[in-house]
């Protein structure tokens, strides 16, 4: 008789041989064979399985391509140029889809006055938890960063207690728009420049006494709009982006700075 | 006959894995939010358990126990339910894409449950042989797909419920599972092994 360690040696090793070859045999003659225009896809997608598309994951999102479930334009991060070569493989049309980045609707992001210390999990979700958060505004972004955690390209950073987003990076893929506990995220199109950074739905008075930067519900913008693209709903200034011009009369007009154009 | 039997019936209910034994808790909890997906993995349990059972059985009757290796029973139980799992959801995407579908994740999943790897150990515990190791890997798989329907049934009506702030979430299941547990308590002697 061998001794037990020898033994053991041959037995365990010869099983997991047994297995392992019965596994490597199994795999080459009975796993089914991926379809190569999936593999193509494949290669395009960014391969980030963020899941904006409302597919498992990237591979998830080819196979849907394939069996016709998903169209052509349904990944947000790839945008236009992933859109036209997948259309390509598939050999469809394709209807581009206008390109969104994430904002936040909110001047101080982050850096907004608080009514408490608050000291626990550095995130936003536990801290909305308490008392809704620790700023004095109950629609202000908390600042603890979720929405960086949560980016899956690296677009959304914390440079001095502010929240910044790289729009260049920002592909518009809404992963911190369904993260954010206080839903302070938007996503708007790229092309636009005239945002209304605040969210709360507070009444004037109560705006004024904690956020100078916020919106009080005034109206003026909705007045001093030629293209009536300003609506005013929960005290709050909304522009709809499909009349904005940029022209900047409201941003002019707007007594408490709230509403911001970027490009000049 | 009989025998066979009482072995199936105390599996399900009165040594119920889960909520007798307390194994498996893991999935319990966290695949019981929605009685489809506890169906889901009901079934995948089900199947996953009665081959594991019969396999391992097998294994030991047939290998360890005649060299006399006992001692390499668990690292043995887990090598061979972890490619048994591997090679069954080779087969099952090939000859029945539907059912692979419809198991999904939890077939990989329920690889490395204890439930598994406990239900082996105790097979060699009782000294089953490969019939009644059947019998009773199957009743273990029913009885875990049948206190995770319970679960989910009750976490789906708790949802609508009016559960106190303090005890909302984890906490109001894991009061649910102990209530529950008491009360399959309620089958111990019905059949006496």
């Amino acid at each position: 008789m061998l001794n037990p360690i020898t033994l053991s040696i041959i037995v365990l090793g010869g099983l997991g041989l047994l297995a392992g070859s019965g596994l490597a045999y199994a795999s080459k003659k009975l796993v089914s064979k991926i379809d190569p225009k999936v593999e193509a896809i494949l290669e395009i997608l960014p391969g980030a399985n963020c899941g904006a598309c409302g597919f498992a994951g990237c591979s998830g999102f080819a196979k849907a391509l394939i069996e016709e479930r998903a169209q052509a334009n349904g990944c947000i991060p790839g945008g236009e140029g992933v859109a036209n070569q997948v259309a390509s493989i598939l050999g469809v049309e394709v209807e581009v889809r206008e390109k969104r980045i994430a904002k936040i609707l909110c001047y101080h992001r982050g850096a907004s006055q608080t009514q408490f210390d608050y000291r626990g999990l550095e995130s936003c979700r536990a801290a909305a938890l308490l008392f809704g958060g620790n700023k004095a505004c109950l629609y202000s972004c908390l600042g603890l960063g979720d929405c960086i955690l949560a980016c899956p390209f690296g677009a959304i950073t914390l440079i001095k207690g502010k929240i910044e987003i790289n729009e260049e990076r920002c592909t518009g893929c809404g992963k911190c728009v369904s993260i954010c506990p206080k839903g302070v995220i938007a996503l708007v199109p790229e092309e636009k420049g005239v945002h209304v950074l605040c969210n709360s739905k507070d009444k004037g008075a109560i705006v004024r006494k904690i956020c100078k930067e916020g919106c009080i519900g005034c109206g003026i913008c909705v007045k001093v709009c030629p293209e009536k693209a300003i609506t005013l709903k929960d005290n709050l200034a909304h522009i709809d982006y499909g009349k904005c011009t940029e022209c900047g009369a409201c941003v002019e007009k707007c007594p408490t700075h709230a509403i911001e154009m970027v490009n000049g | 006959m009989l025998h066979l039997f009482v072995i199936f019936l105390s599996a399900i209910l009165v040594n119920n894995f889960v909520l007798t034994r307390f194994l498996g808790i893991c999935p319990f909890l966290g695949v019981s939010r929605r009685v489809e997906t506890a169906l889901g993995m009901g079934m995948a349990v089900i199947f996953v358990m009665t081959l594991a059972s019969l396999v391992t059985n097998l294994i030991y009757n047939l290998v360890l126990v005649p060299l006399n290796l006992l001692f390499l029973h668990i690292i043995t139980f887990i090598l061979v339910i972890a490619s048994l799992v591997q090679l069954v959801e080779i087969v099952l995407e090939k000859i029945s894409p539907a059912l692979y579908r419809a198991l999904g994740i939890y077939l990989p999943l329920i690889t490395t449950n204890c439930a598994i790897l406990g239900l082996a150990l105790l097979n060699v515990i009782k000294g089953h042989n490969a019939i009644q190791a059947i019998f009773f890997g199957l009743g273990a798989g029913i009885g875990f797909a049948l206190a995770l329907l319970i679960m989910a049934g009750i976490r789906e009506r708790l949802e609508l419920a009016d559960v106190p702030v303090a005890l909302q979430g984890a906490a109001i299941t894991l009061i649910t599972a102990g209530l529950l547990s008491l009360a399959f308590m309620g089958f111990s002697g019905l059949v006496k092994l």
